[in-house]
């Protein structure tokens, strides 16, 4: 009988579960190839496992100490004991006699005296405390010996900076409401194709290059231990950057571009203004280095030089015209936009979290060979893999190889990297909830590890199939260009801004400041990974284009919500840095008058 | 050896150098190579004036950002060229510009719209284009492409011999006519130029990845039926930026499928022709172009399948049997 049966719903089934699969089988494979899912899901596996493992091993191996430690002592304490001699026996009874009578005269917790603080410990005293919506923050240390044309070099940069971050997300945001509303305007210079680079370009030459300069100069001063060069030299090279910047969107604007390539839209006389600037700034830091009072170069040094090295050859080669006609032009285009960020805003970067986070948890960095290793692999590995934003093309087939082989190899500058941050963080993680720079630096972190992988992974053939072309793309470039570099760049403004000034900003501001931020990108990045999977799965299944177009509608609509936290938290950031360096000190410490002390002598 | 931990001179040649031969080896050769041992393909003509203008605009507005122009050398990639691209189809069109500008982007990063490969075979119709870019939603309501009116003028009286656009009140003002300027028409011109040509010899083949179309075609189910491939599927491809997904086409510019004597007659001879071969009898309406080399016979009785039993249309299905007899019998005639 239920033999019967079960032939019976076999015979049913299987025709059908035939038909299924033969159905199905595309979006189901490429669900199931080691490529999408089963990569990550496998190395998120053994990562947990690993984990687990230290954590189990670690657990047992501090145990074992303590147990070692108190059996140790109980030894010393019982050895101790009968080594007593009769005098010493008596002197602890007598002791112990004189704490039994001891009597309580009710007047321990409270008494006649004025209160004094002759030490003079207590900092403010109020009368009426207020109810804080978070814990207060440790306060910036001290105010450092800056020279004032240094500071001032350093506080235009980042002004400078500010602005075009406040501008750049402005138009990017505008760019993703009209995903969701396309006749939004109908005026030729607000159009999509001319402002997406205004967007890109505003926030990677006037945003990111002009804060990483700024921060630069004071690493170079302080690990050096000597003056800047020429500080003129660092203004005329702020003027050529800020121009550049200033005439490339009025240019993209007006429909001026260089062929459409990304990051290389500006032409190239805009772009001469920017790279002339770089050689500037790039000798003028050489020299600050070369005067240097101690021997040895500090290993931030090595990326800022670097970056500027390679950034100086990178633009020659993007811009020179000889080898660009057909397919040339692509081979290029794959190498500048991909070292445009691993070789300029990647390096920089790293060489200023090389200063700011051991400066900032006021300890050395973990292992200085580590960031020596990161260096040459950083330059070796990320060299070799542009291609891959051109996997599947008509680009020779080695070249793709190896721009995929290389990806894989990124591994190693990126473990090395974030193994170097969070060895140095280790011991200090207790003061993440006490600092607002803190957690700006373990996000920017984080995502150097999990950007840098999730492009590696997004570089294999199957992966590309799915993701390339799609939004992911974007996802992933704000994951790095924001999620790692500007989180970074906020990190160290924060942390360097008050000690150069005095003047801090509220800490709910910053707080709001970083959890909008944060909020806004993870929005910003799951809706279009999310959507930009299903984009591309539908295009595997052979849909017609318009219906992916009408799926993403949703997710565009989840990334513009992301993309307006992200902005408003820019704007709290603009008005933190205002009040990080105006000159009038509205924000100092809440200091009670003498008078204020006194009536509030009879709560203490 | 370099001592490059205490001397800041060797520090920055050594990386200087590293990174300038690691760049001449992945960069500066293969794009050498690239540019001077590519040739253009017998079939392939110089652009005109007038096409080049049409890049030259595709460039200064950014179409880049969103249309690709690579069918890349896999299965999902058939939709938008009949082979893979290859390095001679760019061998006109990725020329310097001019001394400001390099070599057009052309192969783009991003498919927020179609490819343009073959967009001049997919999309002839110089009509459609100009209303498409005079503003997308008049053809295609969900596209989410920007309008281009400055390519346009609105006129009150427009003179004889000017082209003008057949747009509904509901997408211009009431009482003008809209005249595409040069620029609309050089663009035009440009995106109907855009196809592959052929390829002798050889053709460079697809990484296969879905089995489902290949059982799709030419098995039968029980009944002894023909499986067709997805008719309504296609016909959003094919068809619909023309005559819309309702078949309701376009007043003026495309005719209604819906209702249409073409369409419901029981002997399917004339819809089939006209799918093979197209229309420009009427001139009320903008011209069809032939479909014969894109579309299969199996795919010709999918779509016409599905434009005879829906939109309130009622005509007995076609097999591809019936299409294959039809094919022949035009390829006889126009021997």
């Amino acid at each position: 009988m239920t033999l019967k049966h079960s032939i019976h719903i076999l015979l049913l089934i299987s025709p059908m579960s035939l038909l299924a699969q033969s159905e199905t089988i595309d979006t189901e494979n490429w669900w199931a190839s080691p490529g999408v899912v089963g990569t990550l899901v496998l190395v998120s596996l053994i990562m947990v496992v690993a984990i687990l493992i230290m954590i189990i091993r670690l657990n047992g191996y501090i145990t074992g100490l303590n147990e070692r430690k108190h059996l140790k002592q109980r030894l010393e304490f019982s050895e101790e004991l009968t080594n007593l001699e009769q005098a010493d026996i008596d002197l602890i009874l007598e002791k112990r006699k004189q704490s039994l009578n001891y009597k309580l005269k009710g007047t321990e917790l409270g008494s006649d005296y004025e209160a004094s603080d002759s030490k003079g410990l207590i900092q403010a005293v109020t009368n009426e405390p207020d109810n804080p919506i978070v814990d207060e923050k440790k306060r910036a240390a001290e105010a450092l010996e800056t020279p004032k044309k240094l500071k001032h070099l350093i506080i235009f940069y980042l002004g400078a900076a500010v602005f075009w971050l406040v501008f750049g997300t402005l138009v990017g945001q505008y760019l993703g409401m009209k995903f969701i509303w396309p006749e939004l305007d109908s005026i030729s210079w607000l159009s999509f194709g001319r402002l997406r680079p205004v967007h890109t370009n505003a926030v990677f030459w006037g945003w990111a290059s002009l804060a990483m300069f700024g921060l630069g100069y004071f690493v170079i001063a302080r690990t050096s231990n000597t003056e800047i060069y020429k500080y003129k030299w660092g203004w005329y090279a702020f003027v050529l950057i800020n121009l550049a910047v200033l005439i490339g969107t009025l240019c993209l604007m007006s429909g001026i571009n260089n062929g459409g390539a990304e990051y290389r839209e500006y032409i190239w006389p805009v772009m001469a203004l920017f790279a002339l600037g770089l050689i500037i700034n790039f000798w003028n830091y050489y020299k600050t280095i070369a005067n240097r009072k101690i021997s040895e170069i500090y290993v931030s040094n090595w990326y800022l030089l670097g970056a500027m090295v390679w950034t100086m050859v990178l633009v020659l080669i993007g811009y020179l015209p000889f080898y660009q006609n057909g397919l040339g032009e692509t081979v290029i285009q794959g190498y500048y936009m991909h070292q445009g960020v691993g070789m300029w805003f990647m390096t920089f970067t790293l060489g200023l979290i090389y200063y700011y986070l051991p400066a900032s948890l006021n300890k050395p960095i973990y292992s200085y060979s580590l960031g020596v290793l990161a260096f040459w692999t950083q330059m070796l590995f990320y060299t070799m893999i542009g291609t891959h934003h051109f996997v599947f093309s008509p680009l020779p087939w080695w070249l793709q190889t190896v721009a995929i082989v290389f990806s894989a190899g990124m591994f190693i500058p990126v473990v090395a990297g974030t193994t170097n941050f969070l060895m140095t963080m280790k011991g200090s993680f207790h003061q993440i909830s006490k600092s607002y720079v803190l957690p700006f630096f373990l996000v920017g972190v984080v995502f150097y590890f999990v950007g840098s992988t999730q492009g590696s992974f997004q570089a294999f053939r199957f992966t590309n199939y799915i993701w390339h072309f799609t939004d992911f793309n974007v996802a992933h470039s704000h994951m790095t260009m924001y999620g790692i570099i500007t989180f970074i760049l906020w990190a160290c403004i924060y942390a360097i801004l008050p000690r150069l000034t005095g003047k801090e900003p509220p800490q709910l501001l910053v707080g709001a400041h970083f959890w909008l931020a944060f909020i806004g990108l993870f929005a910003y990045m799951i809706s279009l990974m999310a959507g930009g999977t299903l984009k591309g799965l539908s295009w595997v299944e052979g849909l017609p284009f318009i219906e992916s177009v009408i799926m993403m509608k949703q997710y565009w609509v989840s990334r513009a919500i992301g993309g307006t936290l992200m902005f408003v938290s820019h704007l709290l950031f603009a008005y933190n840095f205002y009040l990080m360096v105006q000159q009038k000190a509205i924000l100092k410490r809440p200091m009670k008058s003498s008078l204020d002390l006194k009536e509030s002598k009879t709560h203490v | 050896m370099f001592d490059i931990h205490k001397n800041h001179r060797n520090l920055v040649v050594l990386a200087l150098l590293g990174f300038l031969i690691l760049s001449l080896g992945v960069a500066i050769f293969p794009a050498y190579q690239s540019q001077n041992n590519t040739e253009p393909l017998p079939q392939m003509e110089p652009m005109s004036e007038v096409e080049l203008r049409g890049l030259q605009l595709f460039i200064k507005e950014g179409c880049v950002a969103c249309h690709t122009q690579q069918v890349r050398s896999i299965e999902m990639d058939k939709t938008w060229g009949s082979r893979p691209s290859i390095p001679s189809d760019y061998y006109y069109s990725k020329q310097r510009m001019d001394i400001w500008r390099q070599s057009p982007s052309l192969l783009g990063s991003e498919r927020t719209g179609p490819d343009l490969t073959s967009i001049g075979n997919r999309q002839p119709s110089e009509e459609w284009h100009l209303l498409h870019l005079y503003n997308p939603r008049i053809v295609v309501p969900e596209s989410i492409m920007p309008s281009y009116p400055w390519m346009f003028e609105e006129k009150v009286n427009p003179d004889e011999d000017e082209k003008v656009l057949s747009v509904s009140d509901e997408f211009k003002r009431k009482g003008t006519e809209i005249i595409p300027t040069r620029d609309a028409l050089d663009l035009v011109a440009y995106l109907q130029s855009l196809k592959q040509a052929p390829l002798t010899g050889q053709q460079p083949e697809f990484i296969p990845s879905a089995r489902k179309k290949q059982e799709g075609i030419n098995t039968s189910d029980k009944q002894g039926k023909d499986l067709l491939p997805d008719g309504k599927n296609l016909y959003m491809s094919t068809c619909s930026a023309c005559h819309q997904a309702e078949g309701t086409g376009l007043p003026g510019a495309f005719p209604s499928l819906s209702g249409s004597s073409v369409v419901n007659d029981e002997d399917p001879e004339m819809l089939v022709r006209i799918i093979l071969q197209g229309y420009d009898a009427r001139p009320e309406f903008a011209q069809m172009p032939g479909f014969a080399d894109q579309l299969s016979d199996a795919e010709i009785a999918a779509i016409a399948n599905h434009e005879r039993t829906n939109w309130g249309n009622d005509a007995p299905e076609i097999t591809e049997e019936e299409v294959r007899k039809i094919r022949n019998f035009v390829i006889n005639q126009t021997q």
